[in-house]
């Protein structure tokens, strides 16, 4: 049910002051954040489960803007209200009780849109969590699948990569833990039901699978960062349609909610430096 | 019963499941008591934290069923890594939600439960066993969970009375009483026993775990260490952080072993408040 809950907006909403342009001066993470919460646009009252700072604040901008709706998890078994900032326990109140079994509830219901961060993605939208290189024994043992198989075949998906570079875009993932459109299509209709990949967005660009047969599309390039340099990060070809569009640049009133209240620390800015 | 004795009613070779999640109320004084003892080639099925760590360090695993492993606050296990880089420990690897049915259908004396989780991903691969099944209604295939019986589940909560009624006061059971139904015998830790007629005060609704669940009941303050165990203690951060470093060099490991791990629980638990003294958090 909607608009029982405030937007989100503290009730003060801090004023950007002076004659600064804001856009010009967004930093990159703040272009990603930005980026990120337009994963969420148009979601409605559905579940935002960012998984890392900048998609979590991304996530908190959505709810704060323009998808007041949006339910948000404060990283244990409550839903919250409001927004606060990363790195702080959330003031509440809590509006639900989502122990991690009613997280499965709730992604298998389909009433939810995850953020992942992978370690390996490719061009159909497979995603690796689990492991790098042979899986009897890998190279790098990682988290394991978790609920990436899950999360996929059941509802939407969208990634953050934080470092664009060939050895994660690569031609095709060694575990497949997130499934992408061509495992789907191969493995049947009901591995294709529900699979919905929204938005890759990385430190360099965002894309999408509206390419040929769902293959990675360049969507848009941050500010200084020419189409070639994603190119040349991409370990297999990418989708692009005629000029690529530069990503969207945060209004003042999205830089003064990351700046005061989202992420008053800096977090993501020394994420994306370090 | 203490760790011990339960530990003594487990057999080398038999399926294990462990309680908790991550680095989360995970029965850390029963694992410690499989350390010390000679048990071996176990299959252990868990939403793995550093109860796979230090099972998979000290040899204890034959096969893993597991989800993910993880020590929350540092994402990934460095035991755990280990030995699947070395390949010494078989594994199930499952979608976090396939793991759930297959306790589930255990536990419903089911021979499987059907989803949607892990079609089209390479869990089904890498587990060639796992069949799919067609729905009689429309046709729909999915992937039929097979059940995953546990000859033993180790589970730890805050408390519990002397029969086995056994409480969660954190804000999540996880799957703990899953495990508990799913296992021939469920073995349950807590950190204080207390009278039955003070646990519905504690509330009712988080009175999950039941007697006849349960086969033995050990109180164990603190031994949910250092895992969390709100709120009656949060993760031992520092700790935590010591025991990961520590995993990661093998000589580091030696000193971490002989410090905290090569006595009884009562040792255990008077390094670590020694350790505490020294350094104060």
């Amino acid at each position: 049910m909607t608009g029982i809950q405030e937007t989100g907006m503290p009730a003060a909403a801090p004023q950007v002051t002076g004659g600064e342009l804001p856009e010009a001066s967004a930093s990159r993470a703040e272009v990603c954040i930005v980026a990120c919460a337009e994963a969420w646009r148009g979601d409605g009252e559905i579940a935002a489960s960012p998984m890392g700072l900048i998609p979590t604040a991304g996530a908190r901008l959505a709810r704060a803007t323009f998808e007041p709706d949006l339910l948000l998890s404060d990283g244990e078994a409550r839903f919250v209200t409001g927004t606060w900032a990363l790195g702080e326990p959330a003031p509440g109140p809590a509006e639900g009780w989502i122990p991690f079994r009613a997280v499965f509830d709730l992604a298998w219901h389909g009433s939810r849109h995850v953020m992942m961060s992978p370690a390996q993605i490719d061009r159909y939208g497979n995603a690796n969590i689990s492991a790098i290189g042979d899986y009897t024994r890998p190279l790098r043992q990682l988290l394991g699948v978790r609920g990436a198989p899950g999360n996929t075949t059941n509802h939407p998906t969208s990634y953050w990569v934080r470092r664009h570079i060939p050895r994660v875009f690569v031609p095709r993932v060694d575990m497949v833990s997130g499934v992408g459109y061509d495992s789907a299509a191969a493995a049947g209709t009901v591995a294709c039901q529900f699979l919905d990949l929204r938005r890759v967005v990385t430190d360099l660009a965002v894309l999408d699978f509206d390419g040929p047969d769902h293959s990675m599309r360049l969507v848009s390039v941050h500010p200084g960062v020419a189409v070639d340099d994603v190119v040349a990060s991409t370990g297999f070809e990418l989708a692009i349609d005629g000029d690529v569009p530069q990503t969207r640049l945060p209004t003042a009133a999205e830089l003064a909610l990351i700046r005061h209240v989202i992420d008053p620390a800096g977090f993501c800015d020394r994420e994306l430096r370090g | 019963m203490t760790e011990d004795d339960v530990v003594a009613r487990l057999r080398s070779g038999m399926t294990i499941g462990i309680g908790g999640w991550g680095s989360r109320r995970k029965p850390m004084s029963l694992i410690r008591a499989i350390l010390r003892s000679d048990l071996r080639d176990l299959t252990v099925v868990s939403y793995g934290g550093p109860d796979v760590g230090l099972l998979c360090a000290a040899g204890k695993i034959r096969r893993l069923v597991f989800g993910f492993v993880s020590l929350d606050s540092i994402p990934l296990e460095p035991h755990f890594q280990a030995a699947r880089q070395r390949g010494a420990i078989e594994v199930t690897e499952y979608d976090e939600g396939m793991l759930q049915w297959a306790l589930y259908a255990a536990a419903c004396r089911l021979p499987f439960l059907p989803t949607r989780s892990g079609i089209g991903s390479d869990v089904l691969s890498v587990n060639p066993e796992l069949r799919t099944v067609r729905s009689p209604y429309d046709d729909t295939e999915l992937v039929a969970v097979p059940a995953l019986p546990l000859d033993a589940a180790l589970v730890h909560l805050n408390r519990a009375d002397a029969a086995g009624n056994a409480q969660f006061l954190g804000d999540d059971l996880y799957f703990d009483e899953l495990f508990c139904t799913a296992a021939e015998h469920a073995y349950v830790s807590c950190e204080r026993i207390v009278p039955t007629a003070e646990l519905e005060a504690g509330g009712l609704t988080r009175l999950r775990v039941h007697r006849w669940m349960v086969a033995g009941i050990v109180e164990a303050p603190n031994g949910a260490h250092f895992t969390s165990c709100a709120p009656d203690y949060g993760r031992d951060e520092a700790f935590q952080q010591r025991y990961a470093s520590a995993a990661r060099d093998p000589e580091q490991w030696a000193r971490f072993v002989a410090t905290y791990l090569s006595g009884d629980e009562a040792a255990y638990q008077a390094a670590v408040a020694a350790q505490r003294a020294e350094v104060p958090a």
